[in-house]
């Protein structure tokens, strides 16, 4: 079935360290227009997974594939320019800079402009800045409801706000798969709910797909199509929410306990934790 | 008390100058450079030559450390090459300026290209030792290629000609180095409103995730650097032509900390900061020879001292503005305005 | 026409002497990096400091060389005293380059003040170490130069011992390896930074005393500092092994290309090599490598 061949393919990833493995033989597909959210525990190698689909770390085999092409020997920004956007869990934006031109940071991959342009900021610089301007503003800005900080450094800015800009600099590298490291990750409910509904409307409104690394239980359950659960750097589960939630070996890894019910209670405590 | 101007598209909001008080703030200034040269002494016109080409330097490494964030200890040194570069045209072929000078940013370009590749593997405080090694790589070069350099005697440079007069006094060099100089700012700014300066900027304040936002480090850090160097050889070109006399001497490391200590002075990565730096720091020397003038009748021995209170002063002003004002004088300058604009309110 | 191995030997011989010094200088360093994080490009300039009182004690003051020589290293270390607490210590935190620029800022004001006081003509120092010609095997070696070497060793030598074993050392090696984990542990950070910067500047200042009077002294004399910077980049730079073995390999470097090709490629020859070496290993032959995360 050709509709549902996976945009992102993740195939028997293993990446270590020294002689740690932090991903063994890590395999999932990631559906077209799906949200899918991969789970674990602390330290189970979602963040290098992240990493090592972004091309930050050289993975010791396996491979991934975007729309069946592999890009294991792409580098970074060429992945980037695949339309891999990602977000992170440790917020990297850039401080020397307005919320403005960070957002318009993640366009560069698609830009043309060169130094000599740039200098003189003629013809094809002031043209695509332009263009590239009206977009920002009319569709992610607008879209994200940030336009009062606009002109703000991002340093000023509270934490739920400069998750959301990033999310912003995500949108704006033209996104085919969004990567999102936790983000609603130390955010209050109310913000949780908000960058939830961000993530729904962005797969309507954009067609983008969304592959994110979560904690909160609470909404991975409730806005994701297909869960990966990590755990030492191995795949112990995926499948629909419902199905993970039941799996007994997920249940052990979180709570080291069969009891189903009480992982629920957990998950939903653990939500609240969070928020 | 001056609010905020209202702005009617995005080309007026992303201009350079984005207010109209700004707009004729700048045309009194480029006045005021067209004048200055008519109201000035030799001396003042000497400074201000001197002045400019440091800003031009200054503003190239603010480039690169400021915005760019790699430290650069070999500003001189390709200084020197774009000096030599001049000095080699103007007497082998007898090219004219307006030819001479675009090569010699170009060789000193390519030159830093080439010590720029350390950047690739080596970050901050080692990068900037691997290019103390430029400096003394280059040195070593002009000191000692002598069927090209002439070795440390040097190459002594004719003057500039336009249109057969021979610019060889400040006043008549004036009238290059200005417009090249605010032309070379110009562009500096410009490239701060397009992708080129995000990405510069985006290395400095973390360049790992700026590759995995899809900036290539090589093709910018080179990039910047090249940039950076094609500043400092046009700068050494004007200098060649202003001084005309080029030696392995004449762009020693200390001059290249010079550089790094008007940016810092000035303020690293803004362009105000480069050009504020490097005037202030050409004119404290002239300040302090001035001082030491005043007490000389009284004082015989202060002439001596001159040279050593130099130094220290140098010194003293970089520990100063690190410690007390580490954005520099743009920022002084920042808070002054702000006042001025919140008047008669007090933030 | 043979080569003639004795020279080399002598050549050689020389600059590991020299490269005694550098080491020496370079474990200067080393402390305050170690210590602080911070990139001292001024302990030339402290090491020409500790010259100049010496010279100042002896020549000015006529005390004994050895009475002057315990002034200029106290004098040394109340520098680097007041110079952590006025000037470093106001730096915390900031970013490294611009610690690095306070401590080139330094190096100025010190070149400054030396000629201001003593003017920037060369000096000799007085001689105190003894003149008998030293041979290792049938290889001459300068005197001055043998028994600097044999000081720095064992200066070298009471520092290792001392950094094993005294809680001092201890400390210092505790806030080396983790600022955070050593204040918590009860460790006085504070003290120990000032600590550093007192042993490096006395360590310094005791290698300007020998490089002074194997070379007499000037206010250029700093310059020795751009070697040591080349042996502790070549070293890694919070490596005091890294320290000693670069230490001898730039000296004799300098040494060999200084003889064999002329004085003026003895800096061409280091920091060619030190480009070569920052290539192939970023952190120095015995440096920690940084592990970077997104």
């Amino acid at each position: 079935m050709a509709a549902d061949s996976p945009i992102l393919e993740v195939d028997g990833l293993t990446l270590a360290f020294g002689g740690v493995l932090a991903l063994n033989g890590v395999s999932f597909p990631v559906a077209p227009g799906s949200i899918t959210s991969v789970i674990g525990p602390n330290g189970a190698g979602k963040t290098s997974l992240f990493n090592a689909i972004s091309g930050f770390y050289r993975p010791r085999g396996g491979s991934v594939r975007v729309e069946g092409r592999a890009i294991d020997r792409l580098h970074p920004p060429e992945r980037a320019r695949l339309g891999l956007a990602r977000t992170f869990q440790n917020i990297a934006l850039f401080r020397g800079m307005t919320v403005l031109d960070n957002i318009k940071l993640g366009r560069h991959a698609h830009m043309r402009t060169g130094l000599l342009d740039a200098l003189f900021y003629f013809g094809r610089a002031r043209r695509e800045e332009m263009e590239l301007r009206r977009e920002v503003e009319e569709r992610i800005i607008d879209f994200l409801e940030i336009d009062h900080i606009r002109k703000a450094p991002v340093g000023s800015l509270s934490y739920g706000l400069q998750k959301r800009v990033e999310l912003a600099r995500a949108l704006a590298m033209r996104p085919r798969v969004l990567m999102l490291d936790e983000p609603v990750a130390g955010m209050n409910r109310e913000e949780t709910e908000d960058m939830a509904r961000f993530i729904l409307d962005v797969r309507e409104e954009w067609g983008v797909t969304v592959l994110m690394v979560e904690h909160d239980m609470g909404m991975v359950m409730d806005i994701s199509d297909h869960v990966v659960v990590l755990n030492f750097g191995q795949v112990i589960a995926q499948g629909l929410p419902r199905d993970v939630q039941a799996n007994p070996e997920v249940i052990a890894a979180y709570l080291g306990s069969g009891n189903v019910d009480d992982l629920r209670r957990r998950f939903a405590a653990d939500a609240r934790k969070v928020a | 008390m001056r609010i905020a101007s209202a702005k009617e598209s995005y080309a007026a909001d992303e201009a350079l100058f984005d207010s109209a008080v700004q707009r004729r703030w700048f045309a009194a200034l480029l006045a005021a450079l067209v004048l200055f040269p008519f109201a000035a002494d030799q001396y003042w016109a000497f400074l201000a030559c001197l002045a400019a080409i440091n800003v031009i330097a200054a503003t190239g490494l603010n480039i690169l450390t400021g915005y760019t964030g790699l430290v650069s200890l070999g500003q001189a040194a390709f200084m020197g090459v774009g000096a030599y570069t001049v000095a080699l045209l103007e007497n082998r072929l007898g090219t004219p300026f307006f030819v001479n000078l675009p090569l010699a940013g170009l060789a000193a370009a390519a030159a830093g290209t080439v010590f720029g590749l350390p950047s690739l593997r080596v970050k901050g405080l080692y990068l900037a030792i691997a290019t103390i090694a430029a400096s003394f790589i280059l040195h070593f070069v002009f000191a000692n290629w002598d069927s090209v350099t002439n070795g440390v005697r040097g190459i002594t440079v004719p003057p500039a000609t336009l249109a057969g007069i021979a610019l060889d006094t400040p006043f008549k060099l004036y009238w290059v180095i200005m417009p090249v100089a605010v032309l070379m700012l110009l562009g500096a700014a410009n490239l701060f409103r397009t992708r080129v300066g995000r990405a510069f900027i985006a290395i400095r304040d973390r360049d790992i995730s700026a590759e995995v936002l899809g900036i290539p480090l090589l093709r910018w850090k080179l990039t910047s650097f090249a940039l950076a160097s094609f500043y400092a050889g046009v700068a050494g070109g004007l200098w060649a032509y202003f001084f005309r006399v080029v030696t392995p001497e004449s762009f020693p490391l200390i001059l290249s900390i010079f550089f790094l200590a008007a940016i810092i002075v000035g303020g690293m990565g803004t362009i105000l900061g480069g050009i504020l730096g490097a005037v202030f720091m050409t004119l404290v020397p002239e300040v302090l020879k001035l001082l030491v003038g005043a007490v000389a009748p009284v004082w015989p021995d202060a002439v001596v001292l001159l040279s050593p209170v130099r130094t220290v002063v140098f010194g003293a002003l970089i520990v100063g503005f690190l410690i007390f004002e580490p954005q520099g004088l743009a920022e002084m300058w920042r808070r002054t305005r702000r006042a001025f604009h919140l008047w008669p309110f007090r933030t | 026409m043979t080569f003639d191995w004795l020279l080399l030997a002598e050549v050689s011989l020389a600059g590991l002497g020299t490269g005694g010094l550098y080491a020496l200088t370079a474990l200067a360093f080393v402390i305050i990096y170690k210590a602080t994080r911070v990139v001292n490009l001024a302990i030339g300039e402290i090491l020409m400091l500790g010259a100049y009182a010496f010279f100042g004690f002896t020549a000015t003051l006529a005390l004994p060389w050895w009475a002057a020589a315990l002034g200029a290293l106290a004098v040394a270390g109340v520098f680097g005293a007041v110079t952590e607490r006025l000037v470093i210590r106001p730096m915390l935190g900031e970013s490294p380059i611009a610690v690095f620029m306070v401590t080139v800022g330094l190096g100025s004001i010190l070149v400054g003040l030396v000629e201001i006081l003593w003017t920037a003509d060369p000096r000799r120092l007085p001689e105190f170490m003894p003149a008998t010609p030293v041979f290792i095997g049938e290889a001459f070696l300068a005197p001055k130069i043998a028994y600097g070497f044999l000081v720095a060793a064992a200066v070298i030598t009471v520092f290792m011992v001392l950094f094993r074993t005294w809680r001092g050392g201890v400390a210092l090696r505790a806030t080396a390896g983790d600022r955070a984990a050593a204040y918590s542990v009860g460790i006085n950070v504070p003290g120990v930074f000032s600590l550093a910067w007192v042993i490096a500047c006395v360590v310094a200042a005791g290698a300007g005393i020998l490089v002074g009077a194997i070379g007499g002294i000037s206010s250029t004399m700093g310059v020795f500092g751009l070697s040591v910077l080349v042996v502790v980049i070549v070293g890694g730079l919070d490596s005091v092994p890294g320290a000693l073995v670069g230490g001898l390999l730039i000296g004799l470097i300098e040494a060999l290309a200084g003889f064999y090709l002329g004085g003026e490629y003895k800096l061409l020859a280091t920091f060619s090599l030190l480009v070569a070496v920052l290539m192939v290993r970023p952190y120095g032959l015995f440096g920690t490598r940084e592990i970077e995360r997104l």
